[in-house]
């Protein structure tokens, strides 16, 4: 077909073929970008090895729901749709962009499978696409440059506002957009002009406004809009390649690698090294992050993909109390550390600085309850929790760890408990149990089905002794034949793994795990949420494990639990998710379903702050030692959130929650208002004996 | 600076209950777990701070039997440089003088700038460091908490007095000091530093190593001996109130206003 | 026999501390008839004082006047003593930071024993003298005997000999500066940095709630401050509270802290460490909340509550302020 409008692959400018633009321009695009990305992939090259190539097809899957349809953008309503807008536009635009590229010098050139009718209705879409990409650049730029949302601020300690540049990228895309646009709507305008069949744009599209403002234009204004329009959106699509990995738009390329690369299994932590096996440990040099190197390449990856959104730190409690961690800036720190040190020109790697006390602080570290809520969030699939353990097996290798947790360190190693208490005490609080009620203890070839493991917590605190009988008597009212180890117990060593204590959690787990086997047991029960997850994700080859609220429920549907109407109905309950039930676990229904079996119980839901979204009462284990910084406590906002949500009672599933909301009741003055309690004592009141 | 400190193995008060054993010929030893010292471990933090600034090395010695090898190589994890065990049965029951006599000749096998050792241990005597230093006829400062290197030859040293006041004294190398806790935030040794350096050689000395005669240490020798264990009678001191909080409550605001204790 | 006893008196701004007259007391436990020879350094009108003093209280008083004496540094006064005292002397110090400093070292000078930290004497034996210590902070007392044949060296405990207030020795100073010869020593005393003052001063409140380790929580210090406004006093801690940051320093009692005297002093999750309870001093009437029934407290507290403080001190302070 001739074209009404001469094409910048046969244009001339001042004598010049504008060829030679059109051809230059992606050349060097190309080179120079490929050049930014051969130096940006300098320190995964140099990183610590990373196991990320196994479970394909849960990969594929993920990336599927994350990367390709966005599932986690709309938890942030507004944000989530504009995103979501932007990043359809751009995936449908793709095609079309590239086919701009080789229209600069193959005329009328047709991307492969777009001649026919799917030509047609992808033309359509992409006109679409663009307006709706104008439109959401339009809304974002007023979100940012005008009402500024809280969370995208930038505490001074960690440098200046990030603003601008979200803002120039706005203003790139919708250069892009507009002139993509202009170049359609004048070769539209100049064809209708002379009467010709015209490629029509969708109605109401940019192109299509476009095409009307531009209908009475002279045929040379329209040729050189076609040709300036071309050339600038190739120029700005050249410049926007090359822009995207110098900043926090490196996202738009690295977003698909970061999700096929996630975290697929939860709860678990990273081994101190890849392919090093535990005998081989005692080999290396080192242990745990040091210096930047000492990261994975996913890990580094993580900081390549961070988008800036602040989801993380909107959603991370130690941020929320004011300690000093804000995972977005330990991702954005890294990617800083990572542009510095290995620069586009010059030498790469300058002398290796340990990261802390240069981009990280100890407190910084020391203050993340490791309880999931920013991976939870992360739109691109970040990982911190992994990152923060082997910050912290670097500080442990160096001796760095506060007086506040060298004490219960010490204690777990002497003693198996962070508090020193003596091994043979460790049963001392069944001895309070109705008479009938005694816990057998699995020793000297005593045997049973179940083993119930308590765990240091439930073991030795006076108040949390109450959870250990309780569910003493649950399982006896169930009729299992279950036991304890007694003083052969140790402290599970979930918290001293997530502290960075390797070793010492080793240590605890062979113990343990000797203990458990050689007892015989079937199955294995506990109340702590922190042993369920170090003995389902942390140990192998143990008998399957379950939660005291899985118990709960499969006994109450089969009728060996009885529970009679609730005591008081005037009172109000509301379940609080555990980190390590509920985000790293996914038992979030259980829980509930047995405070519901209570006949005539109220239980409502903190909406908004429930589930996979439950905000951490403090933290569990050895974050009970640990003195952070903090204007106040995480404990005292989850009460409010209770308080809110109309309840008078907060049912919890895991002695640390009740430790950490029981004090921030007290601390909020809501005695008498509010009250606390375990899931197992709440049913432990409600049992009804079969024999009654 | 070469620094020699002396550090002990003790029962740690923070962890065990500790009793009298039936006979009261010792406190009772079984299920009891054993660390050094508190205030010796701020001492080798001490000396590895100051030779990390100044250079030198740092040489931990324990008096007592083959389990104190224990806390010389925990100590040797923290980062001193070298580890001496003294063990002997003719050591023991050594007073504080035969220990300090024993540990002399510790300090005169080598060359010393500065001697550490902790303000106090599990019995609570504070009387090393000042013996030794006597012995050796150097100066001494006891309860330091705070050590600044002036020069070769020089010490500047803070010592924790009543009040929580701070004397500063100079003081001239080679000396003895005994630290206070709180001086400095000793590093963590965890399982994997300790595995580091288990296999490094810790030499044992006897008596015979040291030259020492052993009828001047021990037991034998020993102007001060125990004598017994024994916990004090219980009930000369309090009155303990019995019955619910709120009776005991109120009991007590009774005596608190004849006393004077509610204004 | 007929080993002279001398006792070493620490004094500042020219009055003796309260361990001058508890060394008379603790002298006659050991030797029931001495009279003690109280050893008194210093320099300057001050001295005067505190010798004349002491006159009435001991046999004799030695005064030994001299500018390098100004502060007591006990690396020159262990050189005075090892020249002017004699071959058998038995030498009482109080066990604070001075007497931990000097009395080891001297013991060794003086070729005698040295016991350390004496809580009691039963007896002399011939030339053996039992002597009541404490180990493991306070959780065990032993008793050993010490050979005072040669002599000895013995720092007696803060607080728990009753002073002697009879001035009954009728005893006279004799001033024995001349016979000070050289007290150039290794170490030089440069000055001493006062504790930064805090906002109350807990050395002149007559009633102080004062909170140790039992109080498990920063947060809970305010249950004690609750009660020491219902009572009218002021919080104070032991050690560890300082140590772990929950309250200033300003506010510790103890020998490494504040001395206080106080007409009540409730003890609210303390154990009573003798290095606690030695900055206690005028006797006052001592409360002892504890949930450890074998905590050292109980053997010094005039009453005690055997209950958790956080459940116990609540109560304590609703009903106070109900009878208000």
């Amino acid at each position: 077909m001739e074209s009404v409008l001469i094409s910048p692959a046969a244009a001339t400018v001042a004598g010049i073929p504008t060829i030679i633009f059109s051809i230059f321009i992606p050349l060097v695009g190309v080179a120079i970008f490929a050049y930014i990305m051969f130096r940006r992939i300098q320190p995964l090259v140099k990183a610590a090895p990373d196991e990320r190539f196994g479970c394909i097809g849960q990969r594929i899957g993920l990336t599927l729901k994350i990367w390709l349809a966005q599932w986690r953008q709309p938890r942030y309503l507004l944000a989530g749709i504009i995103h979501i807008f932007i990043f359809a536009g751009f995936i449908i635009l793709g095609a079309r962009s590239t086919q701009l590229v080789i229209l600069g010098f193959s005329e009328n050139y047709v991307l492969p499978g777009f001649s026919g009718i799917f030509g047609q209705v992808y033309n359509v879409l992409k006109d679409y696409a663009a307006t709706w990409i104008l439109i959401a650049c339009a809304v974002a730029a007023v979100r940012r440059g005008i009402f500024k949302p809280a969370r995208y601020a930038v505490p001074p300690r960690y440098g200046k506002d990030h603003t601008a540049e979200a803002i120039f990228v706005l203003g790139l895309i919708s250069t892009l957009i507009i002139t993509e646009s202009l170049f359609e709507a004048s070769l539209v305008a100049a064809e209708t002009q002379k009467g010709l069949h015209a490629a029509f744009p969708a109605p109401l599209s940019l192109a299509w406004f476009f095409s009307h403002m531009l209908s009475s234009s002279s045929q040379t204004a329209l040729q050189n809009t076609h040709l300036i329009s071309y050339f600038i959106h190739d120029l700005t699509f050249f410049f926007f390649l090359c822009f995207l990995p110098l900043g926090k738009h490196f996202h738009v390329i690295t977003s698909i690698f970061n999700v096929f690369f996630m975290r697929v299994e939860k709860g678990n932590v990273k081994p101190v090294r890849y392919r090093i096996s535990d005998e081989q440990l005692d080999d290396l040099d080192s242990f745990g992050v040091k210096v930047f190197e000492d990261f994975t390449w996913k890990h580094m990856l993580d900081f390549y993909s961070c988008a800036d959104c602040g989801r993380c730190s909107d959603r991370c409690p130690a941020n929320a109390v004011g300690r000093p961690l804000s995972p977005r800036f330990i991702s954005i720190k890294g990617r800083d550390y990572a542009f510095q040190h290995y620069p586009l020109t010059g030498g790469n790697g300058a002398e290796a600085k340990p990261l802390i006390g240069d981009i990280y602080d100890e407190d910084e570290i020391w203050s993340c309850t490791t309880c999931g809520a920013c991976e939870q969030e992360c739109p691109l699939g970040i990982e911190y929790i992994d990152k923060m353990v082997d910050l912290r097996r670097g500080m442990v290798d160096d001796g760095l760890v506060p007086q506040s947790l060298q004490k219960p360190l010490g204690s777990l190693e002497k003693r198996g408990n962070p508090w020193g208490k003596m091994e043979r005490k460790r049963a001392d609080w069944s001895k309070a149990l109705a008479e009938g009620n005694d816990v057998k203890i699995l020793e000297k070839g005593a045997a049973a089905d179940t083993l119930y493991f308590v765990d240091s917590i439930s073991s030795f605190d006076d108040r949390m002794q109450e959870i250990a009988r309780c569910t003493a008597q649950i399982l006896d009212a169930a009729e299992i034949d279950f036991g304890i180890l007694g003083k052969a117990e140790k402290d599970s060593g979930h918290e001293a793994r997530r502290f960075g204590e390797e070793m010492l959690y080793q240590d605890l787990r062979d113990q343990n795990a000797e203990a458990i086997l050689n007892s015989g047991v079937e199955h294995i029960v506990t109340a702590d949420p922190h042993a369920f997850n170090a003995l389902k994700k942390d140990y192998a080859e143990l008998p399957p494990v379950e939660h005291i609220s899985q118990t709960i429920v499969r006994q109450v549907q089969s009728g060996k639990i009885q529970l009679k109407a609730v005591e008081d109905p005037a009172k109000i309950y509301v379940y609080h998710d555990a980190c390590y039930l509920g985000r790293h676990n996914d038992v979030y229904d259980d829980p509930r379903q047995a405070i519901d079996s209570i006949p005539g119980i109220k239980r409502v839901e903190m909406t908004g702050n429930c589930r996979d979204r439950s905000f951490c009462c403090g933290g569990g284990g050895l974050m009970l030692f640990y003195e952070p910084e903090e204007e106040q406590r995480m404990g005292v906002l989850r009460v409010e959130m209770a308080q809110k949500s109309g309840a008078n009672v907060i049912v919890t599933a895991c002695p640390f929650c009740l430790v950490n909301i029981e004090d921030a009741i007290k601390v909020s003055g809501l005695e008498g208002q509010m009250e606390a309690m375990d899931l197992t004592e709440l049913i432990a009141q409600h049992l009804v004996s079969v024999n009654q | 600076m070469e620094i020699l400190v002396c550090v002990k193995r003790v029962p740690d008060t923070a962890e065990n209950e500790i009793e009298v054993n039936r006979d009261g010929s010792d406190i009772e030893r079984d299920d009891l777990v054993y660390s050094v010292n508190e205030w010796d471990n701020y001492a080798v933090e001490e000396a590895i701070q100051i030779v990390d600034k100044v250079g030198g090395a740092v040489t931990v010695v324990s008096l007592g039997d083959e389990d104190s090898e224990e806390i010389v190589r925990r100590e040797m994890a923290m980062g001193a440089n070298n580890g001496i065990l003294v063990s002997d049965d003719a050591f023991e029951g050594s007073d504080g003088k035969g220990v300090a006599a024993i540990l002399k000749t510790v300090a005169e096998k080598g060359s010393y700038d500065l001697i550490l050792t902790g303000a106090q241990a599990d019995d609570g005597a504070g009387q090393i460091g000042g013996m030794l230093a006597a012995m050796l006829d150097l100066p001494y400062a006891s309860v330091v908490n705070s050590i600044e290197v002036v020069s070769d030859s020089q010490l500047k040293v803070g010592r924790e007095i009543e009040g929580g006041n701070q004397e500063l004294n100079e003081i001239g190398l080679p000396c003895v000091l005994s630290i206070q806790t709180g001086i400095n935030e000793p590093r963590y040794v965890g399982i994997r530093g300790i595995r580091k350096v288990a296999s490094v050689d810790i030499p044992i000395w006897g008596a015979a190593d040291l030259g020492l005669d052993a009828s001047n240490v021990g037991q034998s020798a020993a102007g001060v001996k125990r004598v017994d264990y024994f916990v004090p009678e219980f009930g000369e001191g309090a009155e303990i109130l019995e019955g619910s909080d709120e009776e005991i409550a109120e009991k007590l605001i009774d005596l608190l206003k004849a006393k004077g204790g509610i204004k | 026999m007929a080993a002279q006893v001398f006792a070493y008196i620490v004094h500042k701004n020219g009055v003796a501390d309260d361990t001058a007259l508890e060394l008379v007391s603790a002298a006659r436990n050991i030797f029931p008839d001495t009279s003690p020879t109280a050893i008194v350094t210093g320099s300057g009108t001050d001295l005067d004082g505190v010798c004349n003093d002491l006159a009435a209280s001991f046999g004799e008083v030695w005064k030994f006047d001299h500018e390098a004496l100004a502060y007591p540094n006990a690396e020159a006064i262990r050189k005075l003593l090892m020249a002017v005292l004699p071959a058998d002397a038995v030498v009482l110090f109080p066990h604070d930071t001075f007497g931990m400093d000097l009395a080891p070292g001297l013991s060794i000078k003086l070729n005698s024993v040295f016991v350390s930290d004496a809580a009691g004497f039963e007896g002399l034996d011939g030339n053996n003298l039992k002597v009541i210590r404490q180990e493991y902070s306070g959780q065990v007392s032993t008793h050993l005997m010490a050979d005072i044949s040669a002599g000895a060296v013995i720092n007696v405990r803060p607080g728990i000999f009753q002073p002697d207030e009879s001035r009954s020795a009728g005893g006279q100073v004799v001033d024995k500066s001349s016979k000070i010869g050289d007290l150039s020593v290794g170490r030089r005393f440069l000055e001493v940095v006062e504790a930064e003052a805090g906002d109350v001063d807990i050395t002149k409140e007559d009633i102080l709630v004062s909170v140790g380790r039992g109080i498990e929580d920063q947060d809970n210090i305010e249950i004690a401050e609750e009660l020491a406004e219902a009572v009218g006093g002021v919080v104070s801690c032991s050690r560890p509270i300082v140590d772990a940051k929950w309250l200033e320093k300003p506010r510790q009692v103890g020998t490494s802290g504040q001395t206080v005297k106080p007409k009540v002093y409730m003890a609210l999750g303390i154990s009573g460490s003798f290095q606690h309870m030695g900055g206690i001093k005028g006797n006052p009437y001592i409360i002892a909340v504890n949930k450890n029934l074998k905590a050292p407290i109980f053997q010094i507290a005039d009453v005690g509550v055997v209950e958790d403080l956080l459940d116990f001190v609540p109560v304590l302070t609703e009903k106070i302020q109900e009878g208000k």
